[in-house]
């Protein structure tokens, strides 16, 4: 044991690098997720019909669900393949606290599959004829709210690893759990679209964002152990 | 060096798994230089090396790529990763990602991860799995370092190795 353990920056950031190789070499993973918002998105349009005042009054509903469904879709890949190669067991078996190594985890999956999210989002609101001026509340809320979501999906995913066909038993634990969430982010981009202020539902989003950055992480590990035990 | 002994079933890995902490035992407790591991869980992780049925390796990178970020999240390397893959015979699939490795090159290459951090406790199940005769050789001899220096073992194998007298443990089927 001659050479000194690694700190707990550097496990974090390596654990981001293996993610971010690990996208790369493998890159329809993470794109899955952003095509199903963007197509989704377009069959609402399809849908709705030509009138661009009534897809101007649903667009943040549409833009929000399409988002909490598209990481809802991406979301048991956070823990599934270290669950399945044994990589998960390592972490639990670090000396660096299990807690941080899964909020790294958590970060990196959002970073690839929620934040490319954010990204396209103005091109999509601008298809479903969003007023301009509410363009900085959707990119605000969804920054705010899709972190929340991965978070509190982690903690779904990480319940629910050891079920067989987990899928919809991972819906039907955290949708409820992603409600206020969507009340909040798509309630700020509405409020904007009518001029309106939407600090109090944006500012509500990122309460929301920092408590679950303080409770997901145990909980999330809390759900790891019971799910390997 | 103990090896733990036992028909299939008997509880070999349920006992290794408790040993690390992955599993919680029902009644009693496992201790760490006299401290339960639950409470001197950084001390007792910092000393543990755990290698189970799965290698923990991701298929999409190299062996080195693989062991470099084990050393990240465990600390104590005391060997360099390329060093360690090449005592275990991996020269030629250092640029290979782990998914184009066989079975036994994969298990070859998560023992080079574990002879990386010698001296604290090595808790092993089947590390012998789908390896060829000249990797069994050099398990044996890994293995036998480890002890000289000091170092636990603990593991469980249906092959026998060639150790010069491990302490036996036989787990009777219960229920």
């Amino acid at each position: 044991m001659s050479a000194a353990p690694a700190s707990l920056p550097q496990a974090f950031t390596a654990l981001l690098r293996r993610d971010f190789t690990i996208a790369y070499r493998r890159r329809g993973e993470w794109l899955r997720p952003l095509l199903f918002f963007v197509i989704s998105i377009a069959l609402f349009a399809f849908a709705a019909g030509p009138d661009p005042a009534l897809l101007a009054t649903i667009a943040p509903a549409i833009i929000w669900v399409a988002a909490l469904l598209a990481t809802l879709l991406a979301l048991d890949g956070v823990f599934r393949a270290d669950y399945d190669d044994g990589a998960l067991e390592q972490m639990l078996l670090s000396p660096h606290p299990p807690s941080v190594l899964a909020l790294a985890r958590t970060l990196s999956h959002w970073l690839l599959t929620g934040a490319p999210l954010i990204l396209v989002s103005p091109l999509l609101a601008g298809m479903l004829n969003l007023p301009q001026r509410a363009l900085p509340e959707l990119l605000l809320s969804l920054l705010l709210g899709t972190p929340a979501l991965s978070l509190i999906g982690a903690i779904g995913v990480a319940l629910t690893l050891a079920a067989r066909a987990s899928g919809v038993l991972l819906a039907l634990l955290v949708l409820p759990l992603y409600i206020p969430v969507l009340i909040f982010g798509a309630g700020a981009v509405h409020t904007a679209t009518l001029g309106g202020d939407a600090s109090a539902q944006l500012l509500l989003l990122g309460a929301i964002l920092l408590l679950a950055l303080a409770l997901a992480p145990a909980t999330i590990v809390a759900g790891l152990r019971a799910s390997l035990n | 060096m103990l090896q733990i002994r036992g028909e299939n079933g008997c509880g070999k890995t349920s006992l290794l798994r408790l040993l690390c902490g992955l599993s919680l035992p029902e009644a009693g407790e496992v201790r760490w230089n006299g401290a339960p591991i639950l409470k001197a869980r950084p001390d007792y992780h910092r000393a543990l090396s755990w290698l189970g049925h799965s290698t923990a390796l991701k298929s999409e990178l190299t062996p080195p790529e693989n062991l470099v970020l084990a050393g990240a999240l465990a600390g104590n390397a005391a060997l360099s990763a390329t060093d360690a893959l090449q005592r275990m015979g991996l020269r030629d699939c250092l640029h290979l990602p782990c998914g184009a490795l066989s079975a036994g090159q994969r298990q070859r290459a998560a023992l080079a991860g574990v002879m990386r951090r010698p001296g604290g406790i090595w808790i092993l199940d089947e590390p012998a799995a789908a390896l060829d005769e000249t990797a069994i050789g050099l398990l044996e001899r890994m293995l036998e370092e480890q002890v000289a220096g000091g170092g636990i073992v603990v593991f469980t194998s249906h092959r026998e190795l060639a150790l010069s007298r491990p302490q036996q443990l036989h787990l009777e089927q219960f229920r």
